[in-house]
């Protein structure tokens, strides 16, 4: 069928860091300070060719570490600007202090990760592990699945951070290799609808209006520093209502609609797999090969991790047989290895009273690629599951890993 | 006093008023006191430089007494002074003395 909606933007082939670079520019931002951590460096090495070009207005910080990076937002922030940066991996895990003075200060920093593996061994491939540990950090975090995505998402990220009733930083993640450096079909919007939909940033209070002077991080004893932290989880629960609010915005000026999970072929679906990020292309070609077979096979795509969607995720799978969630990271000591996206999903299930079949997956750690045979074999497994109503132990897997 | 709920106080603990440190009452941390002997004080100034928390008042160039109530009782200036006319004394025992 020939395209019938009309086309908002203008078709690119970009990689995916190149779409964050893209997207960046097109937002303009007052500050970016980054430091190039590979697979990143093509954002900073973009954007700050951007600068030199004249093509932005941002002062550009080339920072001597992530640390430094992290500091240099949250002081531009503090002082009224819209900060961003980018990262990923080891170069996340360096500026990890500061990700909590970002998110108690209640800064909207907009940042790129570019999910890399942590060493040792030394790995510089995907996969979720940067992000997932620091998901207790007070920032939110959403993922994308493909091109389109890396940079849609971006591009709502500063709403989202921003809108009054969350003010919390934003990490906007997308897989290092498979979409930072490879090249992907996008429609990137025109110029100034980016610039009309991000508009100004207006902050309540900041450290530049000198006529009003004001004190940003002082110490905060035990009589009020709870009621502060609090005041993170209140913004964390506001922003389930605002993520979607801007998705539904965006979808207005690019046809492209944004919720905090995304189901595939999931309504009549008696089997299910749970996943976030790029893995769910794959995915989702396993769940058309099943179908073709007969398979009444689904899967939802988690989009927004940080908070996490309890309520979404239970919704769309409360009536499912058998269900795998797909954790491309681990918490290490967690029982049987089991990945954060497991654990939080069967706390969603457990605390709404409903007992359900699943189990979990750890997979692609370090770069390792998961091809739709193997998600094939996982939707088998669950075949198996669904028939008999019982998990046989272990419920926790790891997929391909050789004994 | 009943102290403000998450919902009256300002988002990240932002101080939106200047200068109101001198709100907070830090003489209530002190274990020691210290007075000034007013035979001996020669109205030199240094315990007023040396004060971490400019604690000693001064009325036309002349010391007047020291703000207990943020006085943390460090005992800075009963070390400094050059004539020995500050001494510390122990805060609960001037305390009951007081109620006495």
């Amino acid at each position: 069928m020939a395209e019938v909606m009309e086309r908002k933007g203008e078709v690119k082939a970009l990689e995916g860091d190149m779409a964050v670079a893209e997207a960046m520019r097109q937002i303009n931002p007052d500050v970016v300070a980054a430091y190039p951590v590979t697979p990143q460096t093509e954002i900073v090495m973009t954007f700050s060719g951007f600068v030199a070009d004249g093509l932005v207005d941002t002062e550009f910080i080339p920072v001597e570490s992530e640390h430094a990076a992290m500091s240099s937002c949250i002081g531009a922030c503090s002082a009224g600007a819209r900060a961003m940066s980018a990262t990923c991996g080891p170069g996340l895990e360096l500026m990890w202090e500061n990700f909590w003075i970002a998110s108690g200060l209640h800064c909207p920093i907009v940042m790129a990760v570019v999910n890399r593996a942590l060493a040792a061994p030394l790995n510089i491939l995907t996969d979720q592990t940067d992000m997932m540990a620091s998901r207790d950090t007070g920032w939110l975090q959403i993922f994308a699945e493909n091109h389109q995505e890396v940079y849609d998402n971006f591009i709502q990220a500063v709403r989202i951070a921003e809108h009054p009733d969350v003010m919390l930083p934003i990490m906007s993640g997308h897989a290092g290799f498979v979409l930072g450096h490879t090249l992907g079909r996008l429609e990137v919007l025109p110029d100034e609808v980016v610039k009309e939909f991000v508009g100004e940033y207006r902050p309540a209070h900041s450290l530049l209006d000198v006529d009003h002077p004001k004190t940003f991080g002082c110490y905060d004893d035990h009589h009020y520093y709870f009621e502060h932290r609090y005041r993170e989880h209140v913004s964390m629960k506001n922003a389930l209502r605002v993520i979607p609010e801007i998705g539904q915005e965006f979808g207005k000026i690019s046809g492209r609609y944004y919720g905090l999970v995304e189901p595939y072929r999931l309504d009549d679906a008696e089997l299910a797999i749970v996943i976030i990020g790029s893995g769910a292309g794959a995915c989702r070609e396993a769940v058309d090969e099943m179908r073709e077979k007969g398979m009444k096979a689904g899967m939802l795509k988690v989009r927004c991790f940080r908070p996490f969607p309890a309520d979404e995720i239970v919704k769309a799978l409360k009536d499912k047989k058998a269900m795998a969630t797909m954790d491309r990271a681990e918490i290490f000591g967690a029982e049987e290895g089991a990945g954060p996206l497991y654990t939080e999903t069967c706390s969603a299930f457990f605390n709404r009273g409903i007992l359900a079949n699943i189990i979990d997956y750890v997979y692609g750690l370090g770069g390792r690629d998961t091809v739709p045979s193997e998600f094939c074999d996982i939707f088998h497994e669950l075949s198996k599951i669904a028939r008999i109503d019982e998990i046989k132990p272990p419920r926790i897997r790891f997929l391909s890993l050789r004994e | 006093m009943a102290l403000p709920g998450w919902k009256q106080l300002v988002r990240g603990g932002l101080v939106l008023e200047p200068g109101n440190s001198v709100e907070n009452k830090t003489g209530t941390w002190r274990y020691q006191r210290p007075i000034i002997d007013w035979g001996i004080c020669t109205h030199c100034m240094l315990c007023w430089i040396y004060c971490p928390d400019s604690c000693f008042m001064v009325e036309n160039s002349k010391l007047t007494g020291i703000d207990y109530d943020h006085c943390k009782g460090c005992g800075i200036c009963a070390h400094e002074c050059p004539v020995k006319a500050i001494t510390l004394i122990d805060e609960l025992e001037a305390r009951k003395e007081e109620e006495k």
